[in-house]
């Protein structure tokens, strides 16, 4: 079967979504910042709803310690993130504007890089590297939406990862405090729950419902 | 008194800076916001807490 075109997929979301809800959604650009666990899986939660153009950052490439979380395939092993996820969206919503950069993000390169999309959402794996990015976006661009995600390791409730809003556009996902350590690793469920919490906000706040 | 995190504390006129140290927090891994407004981590030690202030603390930890 050959691929559907542009039409026929906004066509079928359009049936799922409405219409005005979909058109919300083309209209919409989100950059995620870090594509691990958490990031691999928003992306393309956020590609089949439609987002219309998704801004990928990382610098990082496809090991094997990635693939108990992270959405790639051993035939992926080596690439470049960036790489290796743009061709999953490829095939699963060949529609979504990508812009992918493979580099690593810090407190001089964030205004030029994130200065585009009206939603930044952080999925980076080291707590000092989520904090750089959250005070380097609050600072810079107070007025666009942030969600960021912390505390997802181990195998605490399923119930005790939840959304916070904790400034005017600063959301928090997870359980806030459960981090990786030698004893608690990271298991697949567990990190998607935050993901999935992290993507809700974001098609929430596309939406235009800002509570969390 | 300052409302920090949701609890009242009698830690007015301390620096952002003092009350992080003392209570423990890794200055890299927070997010400070005063009254709805993000404190810059190069201003933590001279932002003062005052009398009435609402105070966030985000503390990140690892795992994505």
């Amino acid at each position: 079967m050959g691929a559907p075109t542009k039409d026929e997929f906004i066509a079928a979301l359009q049936q799922r979504h409405g219409v005005e809800m979909q058109q919300k959604l083309m209209n919409s650009s989100v950059a995620v910042c870090g594509l691990g666990g958490l990031g691999s899986n928003i992306a393309i939660a956020l590609a089949r709803a439609g987002v219309g153009r998704l801004h990928l950052i990382d610098f990082d490439r496809v090991d094997i310690s990635n693939l108990n979380r992270q959405e790639y395939r051993v035939s992926q092993l080596g690439k470049y993130k960036t790489e290796a996820l743009c061709e999953q969206l490829k095939d699963i919503a060949p529609y979504v504007e990508i812009t992918a950069d493979t580099v690593k993000l810090d407190e001089d390169n964030i205004p030029s890089l994130l200065k585009n999309e009206d939603i930044i959402c952080e999925a980076f794996d080291l707590p000092e590297e989520k904090a750089m990015l959250v005070n380097t976006v609050l600072e810079c661009f107070p007025d666009k939406y942030l969600v960021a995600g912390s505390g997802m390791a181990g195998l605490g409730s399923a119930n005790s990862i939840r959304t916070r809003r904790v400034m005017k556009n600063f959301y928090l996902c997870g359980d806030e405090v459960s981090a990786v350590s030698e004893t608690s690793g990271l298991f697949s469920a567990r990190v998607m729950l935050c993901a999935a919490h992290e993507a809700m906000m974001i098609l929430r706040l596309i939406a235009d419902k800002k509570e969390a | 008194m300052v409302k920090i995190n949701g609890e009242s504390l009698d830690t007015g006129g301390k620096l952002v800076s003092e009350y992080l140290l003392e209570h423990g927090y890794d200055l890299k891994r927070v997010a400070v916001e005063i009254n709805g407004e993000i404190v810059p981590k190069a201003k933590y030690s001279e932002a003062t807490l005052k009398d009435g202030d609402t105070v966030e603390i985000v503390s990140f930890v690892g795992g994505g």
